[in-house]
């Protein structure tokens, strides 16, 4: 009997971390027992996207989405959904605040609504160790039209007349890097794909290598063939496990195909991989640092010019770009620069993957057209604020970005726009802060970060990104003055001018972006000494109220260092001296009786 | 000058093939470091000595680079390493409070290890699964959303297995 319905199991990591593999074997088991096998095709695909939500288990063609699913679910999952042809309602989406009883197929999910999937076009639809899977959805066509119908200049100019820009963060013309290495003369060049997401809260680029390797590596292989070099590195982080071994299947069957190797599709092009493994250094998503870090040593970066288009890998020219650019290329080839430029706005070009996280209803990997505001994303996609509380800000481009406020959200983002207001668009994540988070706190997280990421190379970044951590640790203590945010200021503008590379260049923008739009709450920290938020455990108090305080002993007993004394049915006393300002008794206590200040 | 005689570190056959195999190719070493940290759980002293001699590669070298990554551990961490993620989405959903339940719960600091070897703190930076903030890994198994309440009981199932 043919196949009839197929099942897509989400095995993104996130998913997968949530018994993925348990459900897609329980799904296999169940379709054997109930006799179903041979209707079914059940499909370990790629990130859905909607992290929030998973695991996720969809079912075609009835398009059924059904949502944090268990393993336990798969009898229900088979005999409802293959055997009798109806959906497991108390499995499907539901949006709490549209509150429709009977759940959404994919097509009326908010999430994805306003979203445009070009470099996730296959995350959730094939299964990535599949090679026969990506090119029945056009994969590798975009390799034979170059090899056959396109110049090395053909290519190249239809990349400029995309617009396409690298989404690593700078936002380079990527057809730019290309001719610069393409003119170069040498006997090797290399192309290198910078998959080393070291942005906290981002995930873009590993979820889709994890689910669509191919595109990555048909891209570069075009590249390759551009630019006249045949060797390709890959350099991805060693702690993204499933990603790494994904991209492992994919070049031996991509090899087996004669997409790889020698004499590609008989064109007589040659290009093959190599994946290199980084090691938890965020300086090496910097080029030249990354490069050096290829080379075995420690990743740091030397001064530009030369640019690796020039002298790159091994002093040879190297185009770098990362993930999501590369997996950008293959759609730009088949449809045309002309079409990718009809998405998003005039300066950039294309979407832009998202991951938004924080304090947001669903979390999630979005793509978006560039220029789609931030309202859209945050109010649309993400479904508002958790626990119906306040919006504060939209902090993107991590340690190198800052800080996007509400009366900012309805600006369309794209490079520009972000970069004008202060912000910019960095790697792609996106982390939403609501009325619970301090600005100094996060601020002081990022700023920790880059402390410990600087290589120390130069001494504006060394020197600089300790002084400012220091003023920080100072201001969320209390003990901060108007001078200060003075120095804040100074070293940062100092550091932007002198630093050697990106990092130390953008280690400042956290606290620059903050201070320019929330200057009232890092002056409330130094002259009121006050915490709002309650972030800054030095500027926390917390007091029992005698009046209200029935002596329950509860915060007492829940109280770990046991500081909170009283007699039973009497007002208890917190020892302030003797308080770390855990915020227990105040989570505990039922009448209201402890106040936090 | 003094040389450095250790004793001599057994390395399984698959590490000293893999070593071989890289040795002739240019930018090997953090490749390798992989390796040896993959059979050790971290790179003992007598490792990094026995891959100097290998590869022909100073040890200040192999030092440089091992410290510079934060990937790469000098000390053996315990059994079961828990590792707290430290990313941006898991900090503001509470990482941090995470990691001073368990130094109170376990009685160590991040970095140590229990006197018995079985448990380690080490947090960790953003291992990309934002979605299920905050997140926590024990012994390669992944713990999203997790609450300080959910903590004594993991960490018993894990004392129990041993």
């Amino acid at each position: 009997m043919a196949v009839k319905n197929y099942i897509l199991v989400c095995g993104g990591t996130a998913c997968e971390s949530s018994k993925a593999t348990e459900i897609f074997n329980a799904l296999t088991s169940e379709a054997e027992a109930q006799g179903v096998a041979d209707e079914v095709q059940i499909v370990k695909t790629g990130c859905f996207g909607f992290c929030e939500k998973g695991p996720i288990v969809k079912i075609l063609p009835e398009e059924a989405f059904y949502v944090q699913v268990v393993p336990e679910d798969a009898k229900e999952i088979i005999s409802e959904s293959i055997v009798k042809g109806r959906m497991v309602k108390r499995l499907l989406y539901v949006d709490e605040k549209e509150q429709n009883k009977d759940g959404f197929d994919i097509e009326n999910i908010k999430f994805y609504q306003k979203q445009v999937r070009i470099v996730l076009r296959n995350c959730g639809f094939i299964d990535p160790e599949k090679i026969d899977e990506y090119i029945a959805r056009e994969g590798y066509a975009a390799l034979e039209k170059v090899l056959f119908d396109m110049s090395p200049d053909d290519v190249i100019n239809e990349l400029k007349e995309s617009g396409l820009r690298g989404r690593g963060g700078a936002g380079f013309p990527t057809w730019m890097k290309w001719n610069f290495s393409k003119q170069v003369v040498s006997d090797q060049k290399y192309i290198v794909c910078n998959a080393d997401e070291g942005d906290p809260g981002a995930y873009m680029d590993r979820s889709t290598l994890e689910g669509d390797p191919h595109s990555v590596l048909e891209a570069m292989t075009i590249a390759g063939y551009a630019v006249g070099a045949d060797k390709g590195v890959i350099y991805i982080r060693a702690e993204y496990p499933l990603a790494i071994e994904r991209l492992e299947i994919a070049i031996a069957q991509a090899r087996d195909y004669g997409l790889l190797g020698n004499d590609i599709l008989g064109s007589g092009f040659n290009f093959d991989f190599e994946i290199r493994l980084g090691a938890g250094a965020f300086v090496c998503g910097e080029e030249t640092a990354l490069l050096r870090s290829i080379e075995g040593g420690r990743g740091m970066p030397t001064p530009k010019p030369p640019f690796p288009a020039v002298e790159g890998l091994w002093g040879k020219p190297t185009v770098i770009n990362n993930v999501e650019t590369w997996a950008n290329i293959p759609m730009i080839i088949i449809k045309g620069g002309e079409w990718f430029r009809s998405i998003g706005t005039e300066r950039s070009s294309g979407t832009k993957v998202f991951a938004l996280t924080g304090k947001i209803a669903n979390s999630g990997l979005v793509e978006v057209p560039m220029g789609t505001t931030l309202r859209e994303i945050v109010f649309d996609i993400g479904g508002g604020i958790k626990d119906g509380k306040a919006f504060k800000a939209v902090q993107t481009g991590g340690p190198s970005g800052g800080v996007i406020t509400s009366e900012f959200l309805d600006t369309p983002i794209d490079f520009d726009q972000l970069t004008a207001i202060g912000s910019m668009m960095g790697s792609g994540g996106m982390i939403v802060m609501d009325e619970d988070d301090c600005i100094v706190n996060i601020t002081k997280f990022y700023q920790d970060f880059c402390v410990d990421e600087s290589c120390g190379k130069c001494a504006p970044c060394r020197i600089g990104t300790r002084k400012l951590y220091d003023i920080l640790d100072k201001i969320s203590k209390g003990k901060g003055t108007h001078k200060d945010l003075e120095n804040l200021e100074v070293i940062g503008n100092a550091m932007k001018k002198a630093a050697l590379c990106g990092l130390g260049q953008t280690a400042p923008n956290p606290i620059l972006s903050t201070l320019k739009y929330f200057r009232e709450e890092y002056l409330e920290h130094i002259d009121q000494k006050i915490c709002k938020a309650g972030k800054c455990k030095d500027l926390v108090q917390f007091t029992i109220d005698p009046e209200k305080c029935i002596g329950c002993t509860v915060c007492a007993r829940k109280c770990p260092v046991k500081c909170i004394s009283g007699e039973r049915k009497l007002p208890h006393l917190i020892d302030q001296a003797e308080c770390t300002k855990c915020g227990e008794c105040f989570a505990s206590c039922k009448f209201g009786a402890i106040s936090k200040r | 000058m003094a040389v450095e005689t250790a004793p001599q570190i057994e390395f399984s056959k698959e590490l000293i093939s893999y070593i071989e195999e890289w040795k002739t190719k240019p930018g090997n070493l953090i490749m390798v470091l992989h390796r040896v940290q993959e059979e050790f759980g971290f790179i003992p002293r007598e490792a990094a000595i026995r891959v100097s001699n290998m590869l022909d590669a100073p040890l200040a070298k192999i030092y440089g680079v091992i410290t510079f990554y934060h990937f790469f551990k000098l000390d053996k961490p315990g059994k079961y390493n828990v590792q707290v993620c430290m990313g941006t989405a898991c900090y503001l959903k509470g990482g941090e409070d995470l990691i001073n339940e368990l130094e109170t719960l376990l009685g160590i600091a991040v970095n140590e290890v229990t006197d018995d070897g079985l448990f380690s703190i080490e947090s960790v930076r953003c291992v990309g699964c934002c979605g299920l903030a905050p997140v926590m890994i024990v012994g390669g198994e992944v713990f999203g959303k997790v609450t300080k309440d959910e903590l004594p009981e993991v960490l018993a199932r894990f004392k129990e297995k041993g």
